[in-house]
């Protein structure tokens, strides 16, 4: 068996007032594409921030454990966080428009990266950050080096990012929501660009989002949360073919099928009723007030993550009832 | 070939529709000057005082403390000295030119001082927040509090009073200001996109803080700094008026002062140190906002 990249374990966030990610646990193995999937505010976010030990003021890690190629990153030294951010675990933001320094050319934003991680000359970083420039798809590179970001297109400013982000092969490259400021066909083109990217250098890539139709085409694996909670987790295709947690399938439900066949339906798309909870929510399922199947016992206690079929796990009590299958960790 | 040249200059004509016609910082400076007319005025004024401070010794050799002609005779009466001599006899023009020197060598030391202790400070506040923000602007606080004359006039009376003495004081007094400013812009950048992406390359702080923020927190620090060195050399005047300057030098600020008793009958005495005192700091304030304009890179596009 493969020994993953990156485990995760228990990771639970809080801020002051309340905690938003709860116990979350997940493993990234080492050249796959992993899926953060979830509605706006479950905490998948903070999850991928939380990785990096970059949260925002005020949050803290208060339980947990994340081993990354080794090295406990939560209790690890700033100057060993340091040395692993940027080389061999890299992280590509949401804003392409906002994410580059807007006083300094591009190119010099890239050669910084190798400068900074392998000690190479001046020369050198130019050399390869052409090159970078030219593997993820920007024409005139030579030329375009010294340009300053206003000078690029929100999916051109990506690809930059990326060049960035990839500039010292790390293992691991984190993408939270890498498409989503940018429209549909630059996101096929960003997203391809990221998978061959992942071939050519051997990394592996969480890619969070929120988009189902990018999980089903990019992802190898997907991690449903729910209110700062793992809610499932599975292989991409017995995913999409049987989602167990009530919620993937209400998500499911509400989405257009992969066929196409619905596009053309008159039919309203169905809806998961009432609204999301908090994910500061303590008590019992958080997802049981809206839940279709749920029981009185979802109100009591938090589902523990079960694994029904190998490397299939859900956290709903009633699914794992029906499935007769007993609880493992 | 005449065809193959069209097709040359056609492939090549087709970027700088899409860019930009002016790149880099010098481009910008250019076309600044083009439409620009208010900063290209404040660049003039200002190089020609630069240009007088630096030939002083060359236009007007000797100490222009030097009695050398007539006392109080008017500008144009004798063409040896153009501008006339005040009531001891000595070179008006010598003075304005030597006064130059002081006035701008004070400002600009004053200005530098400032800045330094004013971005440190400001640039730790803002950045790290926390206690470190609390205990610094606690102490910018006191320093502003304290008018800044009346702060300068205290360390002048301790200190000897000399030039690098008065700089220094005008500097101290002036740090707090910058302070503010650059805590501010630091507190609104360092939630930037880029300064999170550059945490997440492996950046250090200080690093961050004098390669990612710093250079987008200038452009009003500038502006600022442009001012600052107006206010310093206004300072200068002040003290040199109240007799508080360095004695072994003439600034304008002691011309002003001198011919203040002959205000009725030699008016030029003190209206020409004080419309080079006007013109530097006008200057120095249109430089400031055009430099403005300038060291923004997204007022290209504008």
């Amino acid at each position: 068996m493969m020994y993953p990249l990156l485990r995760v374990e228990d990771l639970t966030i809080g801020f002051p007032a309340a905690t938003v990610v709860h116990e979350v646990s997940f493993e990234v193995f080492p050249g796959e594409t992993m899926a953060l999937v979830g509605e706006s505010g479950c905490g998948k976010s903070i999850t991928a921030f939380a990785l990096m030990r970059l949260l925002p003021p005020g949050a803290r890690i208060l339980r947990g454990e994340v081993m990354f190629d080794g090295i406990n990153l939560v209790t690890a030294a700033p100057r060993t966080l340091r040395d692993v951010r940027g080389r061999t675990l890299s992280l590509i933001l949401q804003e392409p428009m906002t994410s580059l320094n807007p006083v300094l050319p591009i190119g010099m934003q890239i050669a910084e990266v190798m400068r900074r991680h392998e000690g190479i000359g001046k020369a050198a970083a130019r050399r390869r950050s052409v090159e970078l420039l030219e593997l993820v798809g920007v024409t005139d590179a030579q030329r375009r080096y010294d340009d300053f970001p206003h000078h690029f297109s929100g999916g051109m400013r990506q690809r930059v990012m990326i060049a960035m982000a990839v500039a010292c092969n790390p293992k691991l490259l984190i993408a939270d929501e890498p498409t989503t400021a940018l429209d549909v066909t630059i996101q096929a083109q960003v997203l391809d660009l990221l998978d061959s990217l992942r071939r050519q250098l051997g990394m592996a890539v969480l890619l969070i989002t929120h988009d189902l139709g990018v999980v089903a085409q990019w992802a190898d694996r997907v991690t449903v949360m729910y209110a700062g909670r793992v809610v499932e987790q599975a292989p991409v295709r017995p995913f999409f073919a049987s989602p167990r947690h009530p919620y993937a399938r209400g998500l499911l439900d509400a989405s257009v099928g992969h066929d196409g066949e619905a596009h053309y339906t008159t039919r309203r798309l169905n809806e998961i009723p009432g609204s999301v909870a908090s994910a500061a929510f303590e008590h019992g399922c958080p997802f049981a007030p809206r839940c279709p199947v749920r029981i009185d016992a979802c109100r009591l206690s938090s589902p523990p993550l079960v694994a029904l079929v190998p490397e299939h796990r859900v956290a709903c009590i009633v699914t794992a009832g029906t499935e007769h299958v007993p609880a493992v960790g | 070939m005449p065809l193959e040249g069209a097709l040359d200059r056609s492939a090549d004509a087709a970027p700088p529709i899409a860019r930009p016609l002016a790149r880099g910082r010098s481009g910008r400076l250019l076309r600044a000057c083009v439409t620009n007319p208010a900063f290209l005025v404040g660049l003039m004024i200002l190089l020609t005082v630069v240009a007088v401070a630096l030939l002083a010794p060359w236009l007007y050799p000797g100490d222009p403390q030097d009695m050398v002609a007539v006392p109080a005779m008017w500008p144009g009466e004798d063409w040896e000295h153009p501008l006339g001599t005040d009531s001891l006899g000595r070179d008006v023009a010598a003075g304005l030119a030597h006064g130059a020197r002081v006035s701008l060598l004070v400002g600009l030391s004053a200005a530098a001082i400032g800045l330094t202790i004013g971005t440190v400070v400001g640039a730790s506040a803002g950045y790290f927040g926390g206690v470190v923000d609390n205990a610094l602007s606690r102490l910018t606080e006191v320093f502003q509090t304290v008018p800044t004359f009346l702060l300068v006039i205290v360390i002048v009376a301790i200190v000897q009073p000399a030039a690098s003495t008065i700089a220094l004081a005008i500097g101290v007094a002036a740090w707090p200001t910058v302070a503010r400013l650059v805590r501010a812009q630091f507190r609104s950048l360092r939630e930037a996109d880029f300064v999170m992406a550059a945490r997440s390359l492996g950046y250090s702080s200080p690093r961050i803080i004098a390669m990612e923020v710093l250079p987008n927190a200038l452009p009003p620090v500038i502006v600022t700094t442009s001012v600052m060195v107006a206010n310093a050399i206004l300072t200068e005047a002040g003290l040199s008026f109240l007799a508080m300057g360095d004695p072994n030098l003439v600034s304008w600020g002691s011309m002003i002062g001198d011919g203040r008793s002959l205000l009725r009958t030699e008016w030029f005495l003190t209206a020409l140190p004080g419309a080079a005192i006007a013109l530097t700091v006008l200057s120095l304030n249109l430089v400031g906002d055009g430099l403005n304009d300038i060291l923004n890179p997204r007022s290209g596009l504008a």
